[in-house]
């Protein structure tokens, strides 16, 4: 809501002083966002002046018609001689009354006037226009000012308003009325504690039969309907200077007398109205709902399909309007209209709400309705329309009223005394809760501890004991609310997961990844790229009904596509050797969820079961880490040369994951896309019912490298961190014995596909309880083990916790370790 | 060289004179002083404190003497073994310190050499920065909740006022998931953290004292100041007796320990529908204080020399909230906040472009290390 002051002081008797700067903090305070102080006009200076035209001397031989005319400008000029001034614009004539920029004078743009040379004469000075001063949009040529407006040499600042402040207000949901000039004067009145005048204390005229017959179907969807009208209203008539201004300052475009009029009175008292041609109207007026099917041609050329929660205003050839939203085309006011009817009506905000959504329309009128206007200014606003039009466009009102008063009165809240006080934490005295609250309009009726408060018809948004409160609240002052510390009992910390999840973190980030938050969106594209198969599970996305991306309406079902995106972005800058990872939540529907979340009540707590069944319609959304790997893990140097980062390293991040979780993976090799289905690896965490997969990791699949336009051979690993952290336990103190240690070493040939961890996970349970820890030091593949063999070599250390182990003892387990491994993978002891 | 003979006059035995025996011992300290290397003195020592050393032999002369010459024997020869035996230490230990000086001299390297084998990684900066944030909450006693991003529009929405035909709803630009066929699934990406106030007072026991650090998601265009997908922190309290004041109290101590003790904060009537009363939280600009207000030599970037950074929205707990939570609320009352992580990260730390901390750029990210 753009609001100039000069407008705002009509009505409210600010004290001069009061800056605009400071009346906007003062608003501020009380609650009003006043966004920005526009200071308008300031960049004219100097003299500019009415001036009467006095001949024109029509000048020929140049490209354009020019003229060059004598204005009286009375004694601006210090001579009172006759100004020369050469104009190129044509919509004037002799004895017109025009505005004169004399020399001296600075117009926007910083454009200096001074006499100068043009056309072969001297012109001292420039006849404006009003887009030449900023005044309003217009290309019609210069200003000519209405007879009488003023005497030649008169200053033209004051007249036309050139100078002004504009306070640009952001209204929230709550403060429909302050969508008007009139609820923000009554702010600042409030604020100032200077005295209001009501744009709205309109006599209202006599109650008669006479008016335009009407009826409204429903009291809930309209609950007071008014009509007036004029006659032989002046079509060509223009809108009063004064009148373009103040609309061009509150940022609404000037069309004709008439619409400008409602413009004005809805800016001026926040009541939406529409003017109709009254010879175009059939019949009476019905304001009803939709029925199926019925069409109406909007104002903007659009035919619109009418929906039956849409409210109407219709005659007997149906539909002529969407009520409180746009106007019929049919009936639209017009340049050769001369009956004019205004409406002004009391619409349901709910209705009005959905019917602006639902057609996409937003307007002036609907952005008031939907946020509820007066519900008793109704009356006041037509007349004073038609009182406007009858002053300036030569209609005469007509006599006849019509009135429909359906509402009923609002019911008094009733609070405890000191509401405000309770809520605010300060202890105001009963007299001021009341003082405030009829500051604000509402009538208050003190009984005992309790006080019955009748909200005034302009504030629909007090409905609670808590906005009560706040009226009170803010013009107290919410700098005199004083800080007091919370009072928490101890808490509990972050819970294990939380610890966890920055555990996890802070591991990959010391072990060189860099973390990125990627948006969780995709697209079939991004799946495809993955390799996945029809049937994959991660195919079953969610889907968003406004994407943003058109090619990305789906949420993430997997971290690897925003990863490998992120990781392609990094390459694309110049840092090949690069390692991602990524902390979030994917979205997996489940098969057979219900297919919509149920809409609860508001008027209690959900029992069990309706949270269950808003639960059961709510996705799975667990918590994974994904990381990938370019280039060089490590790089090379003086100390000698890189190394690529590889599959290993990719299934080493989960180890280190699992780790920082004290879990413990078992990794077995595995064929799952995207991976490379050699370089594959499942990764489990053991628990009380047996292993359960976690993630998978190891180096990408070629395909996939290609359709992400990915480095060779990128590694990459996803983890499910929700079951990471579910498997882990509490730890228990190890024996650390003090015996002294014995080690063995082993080397067993095996056939090149028997894997690594299954010959260790022999040679652990082969040892027996004398193992302290397995390692494997080597792999070796070459001649010496033969074709389709490898050599694998272990380092075994036993101890006990109550003896030193005997050569005998220490030969034996590892005997034992070694046997089993024989058994079970085919290991032989090289020799 | 003497031979051991069974004579016992103590002239005789040459060995022993005194100007012999100060003879030894002078050419043996100057041999020790002499030894150029640890070698040398190696051989020095054997030949003149070694068994077959001149002194040793005159040592053993000693035995030979009658009783009443021995002691003065003895003890001259012993002062002189003794001397060289010193010397010989101190001599070593000066020829060991020397060779070491040289030795870790020859071994000197460049340390300033750069050893990066591995990449620095780092965590990104908006997860600390809500990190940090939260331990302030949770050092107040505070816990940390948590909550799903696609939510039932009934969370979101209704159980906070949002009404469903209220302007407030259609406020914020909500992606809303698609049903099957297109239907309404009732579903949204949630547009705040706020569905977590009303999960935890049906979950938790009273009183409740969280905060909820989180992704939110809106329906803007990325840009430099706008992403659809962002982060807040949502605090919430409901207890006995909770007002305004509280509130207040909790945000100034948030401030003062994030920013720096004694800064201001103020509030400003506002609007929101599951508070009431609402407010927007402004905080006095951390750089200058308010001193850039009107001060146009002094200009401040943080705060554009308004002297104030707007932080967020709070306000009491609407009792339509509570009663939507099923909280009883004849007794008790609470307060919410919501703080934008992204806005805290760019005017704490200078970020000046959203775009930096959604593209993963790992030179961004590395220039915030692992903590904040």
């Amino acid at each position: 809501m753009r609001v100039p002051l000069s407008w705002l002081r009509e009505y409210v008797e600010l004290p001069e002083e009061v800056t605009p700067r400071a009346l906007a903090s003062a608003l501020i305070s009380a609650g009003l966002e006043v966004e920005t102080v526009d200071v308008v006009g300031a960049d004219i200076t100097g003299p500019v002046v009415a001036g009467r035209v006095l001949d024109i001397e029509e000048l020929t031989g140049f490209k354009k018609p020019i003229r060059f005319c004598r204005v009286d400008v009375g004694g601006a000029n210090g001579t009172g001689e006759p100004q020369e001034i050469v104009c190129g614009a044509r919509n004037f004539a002799e004895g017109d009354l025009v505005v004169v920029a004399l020399p001296g004078a600075v117009l926007p743009g910083d454009f200096a006037i001074s006499a100068r040379k043009t056309y072969g004469r001297v012109s001292a000075g420039m006849i404006c226009s009003a887009s030449e001063l900023e005044l309003w949009e217009d290309h019609a040529g210069i200003i000519v000012l209405p007879e009488g407006a003023a005497d030649p040499g008169a200053d033209a600042y004051g007249l036309l308003g050139l100078r002004d402040d504009v306070l640009d207000i952001a209204v929230t949901p709550d403060r429909g009325y302050a969508l008007s000039i009139r609820g923000v004067a009554r702010e600042a009145a409030a604020v100032y504690g200077v005295p209001f005048t009501d744009p709205a204390d309109v006599a209202p005229p006599e109650r008669n039969d006479g008016g335009y017959p009407a009826v409204v179907a429903d009291p809930e969807i309209c609950s007071r309907y008014v009509l007036r009208g004029v006659s032989g209203f002046d079509p060509a008539a223009p809108s009063p200077l004064w009148m373009r201004r103040r609309l061009h300052l509150a940022g609404v475009r000037s069309v004709s007398l008439a619409v400008d009029v409602t413009n004005y009175v809805m800016m001026e008292l926040g009541q939406p109205l529409h003017a109709w041609d009254r010879s175009a109207l059939r019949g009476p007026i019905e304001v009803r709902l939709a029925k199926p099917g019925e069409k109406l041609e909007t104002l903007d050329h659009v035919v619109r399909e009418l929906d039956p929660d849409d409210i109407l205003i219709t005659d007997d050839s149906g539909p002529i309007n969407i009520a409180g939203v746009m106007g019929g085309l049919d009936t639209e006011i017009g340049d050769a209209s001369t009956d004019v009817l205004i409406e002004a009506a009391h619409f349901a905000e709910t209705h009005i709400a959905r019917t602006s959504r639902r057609h996409q329309l937003s307007s002036e009128s609907s952005r008031r309705f939907e946020r509820g206007v007066d519900s008793a200014v109704q009356m006041a606003a037509a007349t004073r329309a038609v009182a406007l039009l009858a002053e300036l466009g030569g209609a005469v009102v007509d006599d006849g009223v019509t009135h429909l008063d359906l509402g009923a009165p609002r019911d008094p809240i009733v609070v405890r005394a000191d509401n405000a006080g309770r809520i605010a934490g300060v202890a105001y005295p009963v007299e001021t809760e009341i003082a405030r609250l009829r500051l604000v309009g509402c009538e208050v009726v003190q009984d005992g501890d309790t006080l019955s408060v009748t909200p005034p018809t302009w504030r629909p948004d007090l409905t609670d004991p808590n906005d009560l409160a706040e009226e009170v609240i803010r013009y107290e002052g919410y700098e005199n609310i004083p800080a007091v510390r919370p009072r928490a009992e101890a808490g509990r910390g972050l819970t294990r997961g939380q610890r966890l999840r920055r555990g996890v973190g802070r591991t990959l980030a010391d072990a060189g990844f860099s973390e990125v938050l990627n948006y969780p969106f995709m697209g079939e594209r991004d799946l495809d790229g993955l390799q996945l198969e029809p049937g994959d599970a991660r195919r079953s996305a969610l889907r968003l009904a406004n994407p943003l991306n058109d090619d990305e309406p789906l949420l993430r079902t997997t971290l690897l596509p925003g990863l490998l995106k992120a990781l392609v972005r990094n390459v694309g800058r110049g840092f090949g050797d690069v390692a991602l990872f990524e902390m979030g939540l994917v979205y997996r529907p489940e098969p057979g969820a219900p297919e919509r979340a149920p809409m609860l009540g508001v008027d209690r707590g959900p029992t069990p079961e309706e949270r269950a069944a808003v639960d059961a319609a709510i996705p799975n959304q667990p918590r994974r880490v994904g990381a990938v790997l370019a280039g060089q893990r490590e790089r090379a140097g003086w100390w000698g040369p890189g190394r690529a980062a590889t599959w290993a390293d990719a299934i080493q991040a989960a180890r280190e994951v699992a780790a920082a979780a004290g879990v413990e993976l078992v990794v077995r090799a595995d064929r799952h896309a995207p991976w490379h289905p050699g370089r594959c690896a499942a990764l489990y965490v053991a628990g009380a019912d047996g292993e359960r997969l976690v993630g998978h990791a190891g180096e990408l699949h070629p395909r996939v490298v290609k359709a992400y336009g990915l480095p060779e051979r990128v590694a990459a690993v996803e983890v499910e961190l929700d079951l990471v952290e579910a498997a882990a336990g509490a730890a228990t103190a190890p024996e650390v014995s003090t015996y002294p240690v014995a080690t063995q070493d082993v080397a067993l040939l095996v056939d090149g596909t028997v894997h690594a961890a299954d010959v260790e996970a022999a040679l652990r349970e082969g040892a027996g309880a004398l193992l302290e820890s397995v390692r494997l030091f080597d792999v070796y593949t070459g001649e010496q083990v033969g074709e389709g063999r490898k050599s694998l070599a272990y380092s075994l250390r036993l101890r006990a916790g109550d003896r030193t182990l005997t050569a005998e003892e220490a030969t034996a387990a590892r005997d034992a370790a070694v046997a089993l491994a024989a058994e079970r993978t085919g290991a032989v002891l090289r020799g | 060289m003497s031979a051991p003979n069974n004579s016992y006059d103590p002239v005789e035995v040459s060995a022993l004179h005194p100007d012999e025996v100060e003879r030894m011992r002078t050419e043996a300290l100057d041999a020790i002083a002499k030894a150029a290397g640890l070698e040398e003195l190696k051989e020095v020592r054997i030949a003149h404190a070694g068994d077959r050393s001149p002194l040793a032999l005159a040592n053993r002369e000693i035995g030979a003497l009658p009783p009443a010459a021995k002691a003065e024997a003895g003890k001259r020869v012993g002062g002189a073994r003794r001397a060289v035996s010193e010397a010989v230490k101190a001599r070593q230990s000066q020829l060991e310190d020397e060779r070491d000086a040289r030795v870790l001299v020859e071994e000197a390297v460049d340390v300033t050499l750069p050893f990066d084998r591995i990449p620095r990684g780092a965590r990104h900066p908006l997860t600390t920065v809500a990190e940090r944030m939260a331990d302030i909450f949770v050092g107040m006693g505070f816990e940390v909740a948590e909550g799903p991003e696609v939510e039932a529009e009934w969370y979101n929405f209704d159980a906070l006022n949002f009404l469903p035909d209220h302007p407030a709803r259609t406020m914020q630009d909500t992606f809303f998931v698609a049903g099957p066929d297109g239907a309404e699934s009732g579903l949204v990406l949630r547009t705040h953290t706020s569905p977590v106030q009303v999960r935890s007072m049906l979950d938790r026991e009273l009183p409740v004292y969280v905060v909820v650090p989180g992704r939110t998601f809106r329906t803007d265009e990325l840009d430099a100041t706008h992403s659809p997908v962002f982060h807040q922190l949502e605090g919430l309290v409901v207890d006995e007796g909770i007002t305004l004041a509280h509130l207040r109290g909790a945000i100034q101590v948030f401030v003062e320990r994030m920013f720096g003790e004694g800064l201001r904060t103020r509030m400003r009537p506002s609007y929101f529908p599951f508070t009431e009363p609402s407010a927007e939280v402004d905080m006095e600009c951390f750089v200058c204080r308010g001193a850039s207000v009107g001060n146009p030599d002094a200009p401040c970037r943080t705060c554009s020399s308004e002297g104030w950074i707007e932080i967020g929205g709070c306000g009491v707990v609407n009792p339509r909230v509570l009663t939507a939570a099923g909280v009883d609320t004849e007794r008790y009352s609470g307060w919410a906040f919501g703080l934008g992580i992204e806005r805290t990260l760019m005017f704490a730390h200078g970020v000046k472009d959203m775009h930096d901390m959604v593209e993963g750029d790992i030179r961004f990210t590395a220039a915030f290390g692992m903590e904040m």
